[in-house]
């Protein structure tokens, strides 16, 4: 026992953190820690389409686009790409077409990979079977061609694939319907299908660096997918390495070891634990960028202009799923950066008097720094069009969704249910985007008023007046006398659940509306929204693009999910809105196009569609050991631009974490204490002459 | 003794199909094909042919049970209930609907749950049976009242309470171990240690209360009076002849649970972050992985048959009068 304790102190004194979750070999080094609460389905850039699996696929992947770190609005710049290409458009046949001419910028090199070693492209199974990782076979590397470009985009049509974004390209790029079909008829089963014998119509090698999309018709967002890891290149050495018979067996795809030219490769992939991404030391060493918005200087932000990146040499995500571990693992050091959760929200971050968030004393003590951003995201209560009571065009639905629109709180949903996350909606249009209009400008007049310089929602008397118009005063219909009831489709159905229900319960009896609820599971809610059944609903969209037309095209008629599965759930129907939308979509950013949205927007808040919603907050805290952070809704790639000072974390870290041994002595004198009289006794006992009655 | 397990092994049979078509029943009544690819392929720009391709692909194109399109026996076999099912009995388990190879995950899984599973069985039994026999020990004192209750006490407690707990006090405050993760070999030690702990305190009330009772039981025997009237120390008496004869009831919960080992624990998992086959399974039925899920429930069921045949065995061993016919 003396010798245990002895021990237990020797260690406590000996300075060591015993609660580092990571190798002591790692110490020190230019690592970032973060973490994934989601297992990757995918990681091939055809079929990934996940914001989770983006924070590893972009990290490895260069689309020929990229997003600005640091200027707002979002601003496009090039990536692999020379520049950022503008559509030619060709009037043929009568036919409008936009081509895109792409030029890759020369010399760049893939990550080091065994498809780049012609020798792999041919093992024998039973040395597949020995691989733990495709990185023990020997590795090479080439140049990053236009033909790499040109085969990713032929993959977006594998019929093996399930791509997304095929739907709505094969409207576009010409031939990649046909070629889907063309495809399918050619693939043998267990084969592999090489893409470089099929030629796609819509898309040409102009030379080794060049190569050229045909879309049909004007499309001015397909600059955007630029961006996006679906057109990132893929050398088809790597499809054939990973179609060799027994890989797929050692989970080698492409789905899970991704290869890519950006400045990380995937060098570790266990999704059910955790994800390694390393240095890729073929990466050209793109520089810092040296302008963004104004702040940015003062901010520290422009520190590392022009210098290469990446900054960091490794990046380990580790699986959590409980958020309490999550929390901990943050404040204690061991990871760089975190959300916030409701359940920590209060711990956090503290609301001022002026409605200003800010840090509470214990994170600022520990030198936590927080940062915010609205979401290019939009959650809505949305109504079914088709719904024989609230939905249609009539004028008495209209005055019963106008209604419902002012009597729904959102603000104090926010305050409820959210801690403040969020901002009400005044229109499909989330804050950033253009089109969205700020202050007075902004506000929905059919729900809000401006007062003292802010918007505040109508008294309910003004929408008791509009529910008498729609012919319910009181909340009863004025022919039957019969309540009105209204059903709200939800997936929130749990105990903890309850409060949800009663606050819309509160809501609409603030006009004497009834309310019920009809709980349901995810499936069938999605059943509901396809065959057009449901009457209410809470449904919310997160952006492709910072482009106005993915986010109004949430209400295109021919979009409509009832009947043609489109993303329009409210099946709202409105000729006059589909033709802006038309006309809206094809028009570059300018005072026009503005006016177009302004439009829609009123359209929107007259139909009301939408009874209310909001645009998502969030709150990231990270260490003041990590720099060059700024929140970026729409860049995915933004590992490269951090930086670490990783003597700085593991001073903190020691402080912090100083093990604290009394209450395990303690624990052991208890015991000891409580194991002497039971000895004791147990002597006793024995020396005894008889056993006492029992 | 081998013509009894042979006879097991093949009762067996029906009994898989039973759970595997209760397993399928079950799952099919909550989701349907159109539902799974659903979950898969993500809740944006999903179309109808995507979600027929994605069926079509992995077989849940088929009816469920009866195929009224076929001719003869394919009534049967072409659908998705025996096309999903022959394979598991060959102990091909296939790929998961992510298209990840079910038995490569389930040998690499297996690790993980075993590292925290075994010392917490093995532990768990030690601790348990020496706190039941010290409270037979010292049986109507206040030592036996107050193990007693605190016994009650413990078992009353959730678990999801002591992990919680757990965490809160050794990794939070006092900094002793890590809050969660895993690392491979020897490493897995310090990511065990707690949840090691945890498991074993938290089943401590329930076990050792149980095994009192199957102690006190032996205690008030004819042969321990024997055993006591030729004067034998009392330890002797418990640890030589009440012990080996309560053995049997305690087997019967025991040995039944060791293959099940391999399954892992589905809540220390996921609060622990080891990424075991308990954390792989809640995974699963979260995601509507029918491959998985069905995979998992099948090993379980194989496992506990394994299990109870065992258990049967290892009566024979403690003791000798029974005989299997």
């Amino acid at each position: 026992m003396r010798a245990l304790l002895l021990t237990v102190l020797l260690l406590g004194g000996c300075g060591e953190v015993w609660n580092d979750p990571y190798p002591a070999t790692e110490r020190g080094k230019n690592i970032l820690y973060s973490v994934f609460s989601e297992r990757p389905k995918h990681l091939d850039p055809a079929q990934s389409y996940a914001t989770d699996e983006s924070q590893f696929t972009m990290q490895v992947y260069e689309p020929p686009l990229q997003y600005h770190y640091l200027k707002r609005p979002y601003e496009l710049i090039p990536g692999a790409a020379l520049e950022v290409p503008q559509p030619k458009i060709v009037e043929k046949e009568g036919s409008t077409f936009s081509v895109y001419e792409i030029r890759v910028r020369p010399g760049i090199r893939f990550q080091p990979h065994p498809g780049f070693v012609e020798g792999n492209l041919s093992l024998e199974r039973e040395k597949i079977e020995k691989l733990k990782t495709p990185y023990q076979l020997p590795l090479g590397t080439r140049e990053l061609v236009a033909d790499d470009y040109i085969y990713q985009i032929k993959r977006l049509a594998h019929p093996q694939l399930h791509v997304p974004i095929f739907g709505l390209m094969s409207e576009y790029i010409v031939g990649l319907k046909e070629y889907s079909a063309k495809l399918k008829k050619e693939l043998k089963p267990g084969t592999w299908l090489d893409l470089r014998q099929h030629a796609l119509a819509g898309v040409e090698r102009v030379d080794a660096h060049t190569y050229r999309v045909t879309l049909k018709g004007r499309y001015p967002q397909f600059a955007y997918w630029l961006a996006m890891h679906f057109f990132s290149p893929m050398p088809w050495e790597a499809e054939k390495l990973f179609a060799q018979p027994g890989m797929a067996e050692k989970n080698f795809t492409i789905d899970w070891w991704p290869v890519g030219t950006g400045p990380f490769m995937l060098t570790e992939n266990d999704p059910n634990s955790r994800m390694v991404l390393e240095r890729n030391p073929n990466y050209r060493g793109v520089p810092y960028p040296s302008e963004g918005e104004p702040g940015d200087a003062k901010a520290g932000l422009l520190a590392d202009a022009g210098k290469p990146m990446p900054f960091i040499d490794k990046a380990v995500y580790t699986r959590e799923k409980e958020a309490i571990p999550l929390w901990n693992k943050f404040l204690q050091g061991y990871y760089d950066l975190s959300g916030i959760g409701s359940d920590n929200f209060d711990q956090a971050v503290r609301i001022t008097a002026e409605g200003d968030a800010g840090l509470t004393p214990e994170m600022e003590a520990r030198g936590i720094r927080m940062d915010t951003s609205i979401e290019p995201t939009v959650f809505y209560l949305g109504v079914n069009w088709l719904d024989p009571v609230i939905g249609g065009s009539s004028e008495r639905a209209r005055k019963l969704r106008q209604a419902l629109a002012i009597a729904v709180d959102w603000e104090e949903y926010l305050s409820v249910f959210a801690n403040g996350r969020g901002v009400p909606s005044h229109s499909p249009l989330a804050p950033g985007i253009f089109g969205y209009r700020e202050g007075r400008a902004g506000m929905n007049p059919v729900t809000h008023e401006w007062k003292d310089g802010k918007a505040v929602r109508r008294p309910i008397e003004a929408a008791r007046t509009l529910l008498a118009e729609a012919g319910f005063p009181d909340g009863r219909d004025q022919k039957t006398g019969q309540p009105l009831v209204l059903y709200l489709d939800t997936t929130s159905r749990g105990p903890g659940d309850k409060a949800f229900i009663d606050w819309w319960r509160k809501q609409f009896a603030k006009i004497s509306v009834q309310f019920e609820p009809r709980q349901t599971d995810w499936n069938r809610f999605q059943e509901k929204l396809r065959k057009g059944s449901t009457q209410l609903f809470i449904v919310g969209w997160r952006a492709d693009y910072p482009d106005p037309e993915n986010f109004m095209f949430l209400l295109n008629g021919p979009q409509a999910r009832a009947k043609g599965g489109g993303e329009n759930a409210s099946n709202y129907s409105n000729p006059e809105y589909d033709a802006l939308f038309a006309k809206m979509r094809h028009m570059p950013n300018s005072p026009e196009r503005q006016e177009v949205i302004d439009r829609m927007v009123e359209m929107f808040r007259r139909d009301a569609p939408w009874i209310g919603g909001f645009h998502r907050k969030t709150f990231g805290l990270y260490h003041s050991w990590l720099g060059n952070l700024k929140p970026n809704e729409m860049a995915d790639n933004k590992l490269r631009y951090y930086r670490i000072d990783p003597a700085k974390r593991e001073a903190a870290r020691q402080e912090w974490n100083r093990p604290v041994l009394w209450p395990a002595l303690l624990i052991l004198l208890a015991i000891v204490a409580g194991t002497v009289p039971a000895i004791r006794s147990y002597r006793r006992r024995e020396r005894m002459a008889a056993r006492p009655a029992v | 003794m081998l013509a009894y397990i042979v006879r097991r092994v093949l009762y067996a049979i029906p009994i898989l199909i039973g759970v595997n078509l209760i397993t399928f029943a079950l799952f099919f009544i909550v989701n349907t094909p159109d539902d799974m690819a659903r979950m898969q392929l993500g809740a944006k720009r999903v179309t109808p042919e995507a979600i027929e391709k994605w069926k079509a692909e992995r077989g849940y194109n088929l009816p469920l049970m009866w195929n009224e399109k076929a001719e003869g026996a394919g009534r049967i076999t072409q659908t998705i209930f025996v096309q999903k099912s022959v394979r598991l009995f060959l102990l091909d388990f296939g790929y998961s609907e992510d298209k990840r190879d079910i038995a490569s995950e389930i040998r690499t899984r297996m690790w993980p749950s075993l590292a925290l599973a075994i010392p917490v069985f093995v532990l768990g039994l030690v601790v348990c049976v020496s706190f039941a026999l010290l409270m037979a020990f010292f049986r109507a004192t206040y030592l036996d009242f107050w193990g007693v209750v605190l016994c009650v006490a413990m078992m009353s407690i959730s678990a999801l309470f002591y992990i919680i707990g757990g965490q809160y006090l050794f990794s939070k405050v006092w900094h002793l171990v890590p809050i969660s993760g895993y690392a491979g070999g020897l490493d897995a030690a310090k990511f065990v240690i707690l949840p090691v702990l945890i498991g074993v305190v938290g089943g401590i009330g329930g076990s050792s209360r149980w095994y009192r009772t199957l102690f006190l039981e032996e205690i008030g025997k004819d042969y321990v009076r024997t055993a006591r009237a030729k004067g034998l120390a009392e330890s002797v008496v418990m640890f030589r002849h009440v012990l080996r004869n309560a053995l049997i009831p305690i087997l019967t919960g025991v040995v039944v649970v060791i293959p099940l080992l391999f399954l892992g624990s589905l809540l220390a998992e996921s609060f622990f972050g080891i990424p075991g086959l308990g954390s792989y399974t809640i995974d699963a039925i979260q995601a509507q992985d029918f491959a998985v899920v069905r995979s998992m429930v099948f090993i379980g069921s194989v496992f506990y048959i394994v299990g109870l045949i065992l258990t049967d065995i290892s009566y024979t061993v403690v003791d000798p009068r029974i005989r299997f016919e």
